[in-house]
C-alpha cells in the first residue's frame, strides 16, 4: 500500500497538468467571457449569442451535427453488429481498418476530401470523363456533413462495438429460447443492452461535430459559418477574445447538457473504451 | 422405434471445420425422464444440447420431437426451454420482467402472468423477489431465477447446460436436491449436461456417458457405476483400478500373474481383457489370506474412509477402506468374484470411442 504522501507525489505531474492546461485556461475563458475590453464585468459577450448572425451559426452547427450524428449512428450500428459477429481474429483486423485512417492527420484527410470533392476536383473530372454530370457538393452543408461523418464515424463504431461485444451470446439465445423472434430479440435485448455504447457514441460524435471549425472551413469554404468558425474568427481575426470567450461559454452549456445525458444513461462508463 | 420416446436424435453428425464433434449419434429420450449427458469437455454433450435447443443445426441427421421433425425449427418455435450455463439473465430487467419475458411474447393476460410469476418464485423459494435486479442476487439465486424464467413457459422439456458449474460445492449440493424436487413437482423431462460425475449419479434416472462424440454407455446410475462397459466409463465415473488381465477360462481371470475368481463368462480361452475393480471393493486382509500380497505406500484420511495405495506385483492399487493400515504394512489383497468387472479390450482407438448400444 502506498502512503498518502507517496500517492500525492505520484499524482503531482497530473495535478500540474490539470491546473496548467485545464483549470487556468478555463478560468481565463470565464474571465474574458464575463468582462469587456476595459476589464469591466458584463454579460454582453454571452448575450451576443442573440445576435442573429451568431444564433444562425449556432443553429447551423447544432443542425449539421445532429444530422451527422444520426447518419453516423445508422452507419455505425449495423457495422458494429457485423464486426461483433465476425470470429475473433477477423474482427480485430476489421476494427484495425477502421482505426487506421485515424492515425493519419485529421487536417490532411479533410484536405484530401477537399481535393476530391472540388468542382474541378478528382471526382468531378472522373464523372465528366465518363460523361456524367458534375456534382456540386463542395462548399455546401452536405460537404460539411460528409466531412463530419467521415471523420467521426470511428468514434461511433467503437463504443457501440464494445458494448455489443460485451453481450453474452447466451443472453440473446435465452431470448430466442423463450420465444422471441429476431426482431423482438433485437428490440428488447440487444438494443437496450448496447444503449450505453450508443449514448457514448452519440456524445463522442456530437460534441466534436458541434465545435468543429476545421471541417466547415475546409469543406464549407468558409461560406457556411458554424458557431465554431465564429468563435475561431473572434480569436484569430477580430482579436476580440472577450466575445469569443462569451460564445464559447454558451457552447459549453450545450456540451455539458450532452455530457449529463451520457452520465445518466451510461452510469458505469461501459461504452467508453 | 421406441413407443414412449419423446425425443429421438437420429443419425446426428456435426463437425466444426475439420473437427468431428458428433458422429452418427443416436439417442432416445423418454417422457418425464431425468437424463444426463455426461462426459469430459469436448465430448459433444453441449453440442447435443444446443442441437436440441435449436442453436445449432446438425450437418446430418434428424431431431424428432413427438414424432415431428424439428431439425430446422428455430429456437423460439420449440416446445423446450433452456437454462444456460451462466444464467444469461436479462440484466436490464428486474426479476419479474425476466420471468414474464416468454409469457409476454406469447400474449398472455396480465393477471395470468402475475400469477405465474408468483407461482414460479414460490417454486424456486424466492418469493418477494419480483422487483429485485439480477445483479443484486447471488449466483445460486440467479440460477434459480433462470430456472423460473424457463419453467413458467410450461415446456415439455427443460434443457440444463451445466447450470451448477459456477456455484460453490455446498450450494451445488443443495441445488441438486432442489432440481430433483422441481423435476418431480413439474413432471417434465429434464435433459442435463455436466462433466461432474457425482452430480450425474445423484440426480439422473438415466446417464449417457459420452466421449469424443460417441456414446460410451447408457444406463441407470447404478448400472453405469457397477457395470461400466469399458475402461473409459470405469475411469470417468468414480475412482477405479483398471488392470490388464487374461481371461484364462470362464469365471477365472489372471491379473498381475495371480488367478482371481470372477463371475463373467463367454470371453473364450486366454483372452486379454480390461479388468475394473473399484477401490472400495479391494479388501485388505492378512498377508497369508490374500490372493496377492503387497505393501501400503500411501495413507490419507478422507473422512468417510481411508484412502491407501498398495503396491502389489508392480501395480499401485487404490484402496478405500474404513480400516487403517499404516504405511509399510505388508497386506494381502482379496477381491470378491462379483466385484471384478471384466471388459473386452478395445481393438483400436476408433473402437474405444465407438457407439455402444444399450
Amino acid at each position: 500500500m502506498l502512503k498518502n504522501k507517496q500517492k500525492l507525489m505520484l499524482g503531482l505531474p497530473y495535478y500540474f497538468w490539470a491546473i496548467a492546461f485545464i483549470i487556468i485556461p478555463l478560468c481565463l475563458v470565464i474571465y474574458y467571457g464575463l468582462t469587456d475590453k476595459t476589464g469591466a464585468f458584463t454579460f454582453n459577450n454571452i448575450a451576443s449569442i442573440a445576435d442573429p448572425q451568431h444564433t444562425k451559426a449556432l443553429w447551423i452547427a447544432v443542425k449539421l451535427s445532429i444530422i451527422s450524428t444520426i447518419i453516423c449512428l445508422f452507419l455505425a450500428y449495423p457495422l458494429a453488429m457485423i464486426l461483433v459477429n465476425f470470429k475473433k481474429g477477423k474482427s480485430s483486423i476489421l476494427v484495425m481498418l477502421f482505426i487506421l485512417p485515424m492515425w493519419m492527420n485529421f487536417l490532411l484527410r479533410t484536405m484530401a476530401w477537399q481535393t476530391l470533392l472540388e468542382n474541378t476536383g478528382v471526382i468531378n473530372t472522373l464523372l465528366q470523363t465518363i460523361g456524367l454530370p458534375k456534382i456540386n457538393i463542395i462548399n455546401t452543408p452536405g460537404a460539411i456533413i460528409f466531412g463530419m461523418v467521415y471523420n467521426f464515424l470511428p468514434f461511433m463504431v467503437l463504443p457501440i462495438y464494445n458494448s455489443l461485444a460485451k453481450i453474452d451470446i447466451n443472453v440473446v439465445n435465452a431470448a430466442r429460447d423463450l420465444g422471441a423472434n429476431g426482431i423482438i430479440t433485437f428490440g428488447r435485448i440487444t438494443l437496450p443492452l448496447s444503449l450505453p455504447g450508443v449514448i457514448s457514441g452519440i456524445t463522442m460524435v456530437f460534441v466534436p461535430a458541434l465545435t468543429t471549425f476545421v471541417i466547415s472551413a475546409i469543406l464549407g469554404g468558409n461560406k457556411i459559418l458554424l458557431i465554431g468558425n465564429v468563435i475561431e474568427q473572434e480569436f484569430s481575426q477580430t482579436s476580440n477574445w472577450h466575445l469569443g470567450s462569451g460564445l464559447s461559454m454558451v457552447l459549453m452549456v450545450f456540451i455539458i447538457i450532452s455530457m449529463i445525458f451520457t452520465a445518466i444513461f451510461d452510469k458505469d462508463g461501459e461504452g467508453l473504451i | 422405434m421406441n413407443q414412449d420416446a419423446l425425443i429421438y436424435l437420429k443419425n446426428i453428425s456435426k463437425s466444426y471445420g475439420s473437427q468431428m464433434v458428433l458422429d452418427d449419434f443416436n439417442l432416445y429420450i423418454r417422457e418425464n425422464e431425468f437424463l444426463t449427458l455426461l462426459g469430459p469437455s469436448g465430448c459433444g454433450k453441449t453440442t447435443t444440447l444446443r442441437i436440441l435447443g435449436g442453436f445449432e443445426t446438425p450437418d446430418k441427421g434428424t431431431v424428432l420431437f413427438n414424432n415431428e421433425d424439428i431439425t430446422n425449427l428455430s429456437p423460439n418455435k420449440r416446445q423446450l426451454n433452456t437454462v444456460f450455463q451462466k444464467y444469461a439473465l436479462f440484466t436490464h430487467m428486474n426479476i419479474a420482467e425476466n420471468i414474464a419475458f416468454g409469457l409476454k411474447i406469447k400474449g398472455k393476460s396480465k393477471s395470468y402472468i402475475d400469477d405465474k410469476i408468483k407461482y414460479a418464485l414460490k417454486l424456486v423459494n424466492l418469493d418477494g423477489y419480483e422487483k429485485r435486479m439480477p445483479d443484486s442476487l447471488s449466483g445460486g439465486q440467479q440460477q434459480r431465477i433462470a430456472i423460473a424464467r424457463a419453467i413458467v413457459n410450461e415446456p415439455k422439456v427443460l434443457l440444463l447446460d451445466e447450470p451448477l458449474g459456477a456455484l460453490d460445492l455446498k450450494l451445488r449440493q443443495d441445488m441438486q436436491y432442489e432440481l430433483i424436487r422441481l423435476k418431480n413437482e413439474l413432471g417434465i423431462t429434464f435433459i442435463y449436461v455436466t462433466h461432474d460425475q457425482e452430480e450425474a449419479l445423484t440426480m439422473s434416472d438415466t446417464i449417457v456417458v459420452m466421449n469424443q462424440g460417441y456414446i460410451q454407455q447408457i444406463g441407470t446410475p447404478e448400472k453405469i457405476y457397477n457395470e461400466p462397459e469399458n475402461a473409459f466409463v470405469a475411469d470417468f465415473i468414480g475412482d477405479s483400478n483398471i488392470l490388464d488381465g487374461i481371461m484364462v477360462k470362464d469365471e477365472l481371470v489372471q491379473i498381475l500373474g495371480a488367478n482371481f475368481s470372477c463371475v463373467d463368462s463367454g470371453f473364450g480361452l486366454n483372452k486379454p481383457v480390461d479388468v475394473v475393480i473399484r477401490p472400495e471393493d479391494v479388501e485388505l486382509v492378512d498377508e497369508k489370506d490374500g490372493t496377492i500380497t503387497g505393501t501400503v505406500t500411501h495413507l490419507i484420511f478422507k473422512g468417510v474412509h481411508y484412502e491407501m495405495e498398495v503396491t502389489a506385483n508392480g501395480f499401485e492399487w487404490l484402496v478405500h477402506s474404513t480400516n487403517c493400515f499404516p504405511v509399510g504394512t505388508k497386506v494381502g489383497i482379496h477381491v470378491k468374484p462379483f466385484n471384478i468387472q471384466i471388459m473386452n479390450k478395445p481393438e483400436s482407438e476408433d473402437e474405444e470411442a465407438s457407439h455402444v448400444e444399450e
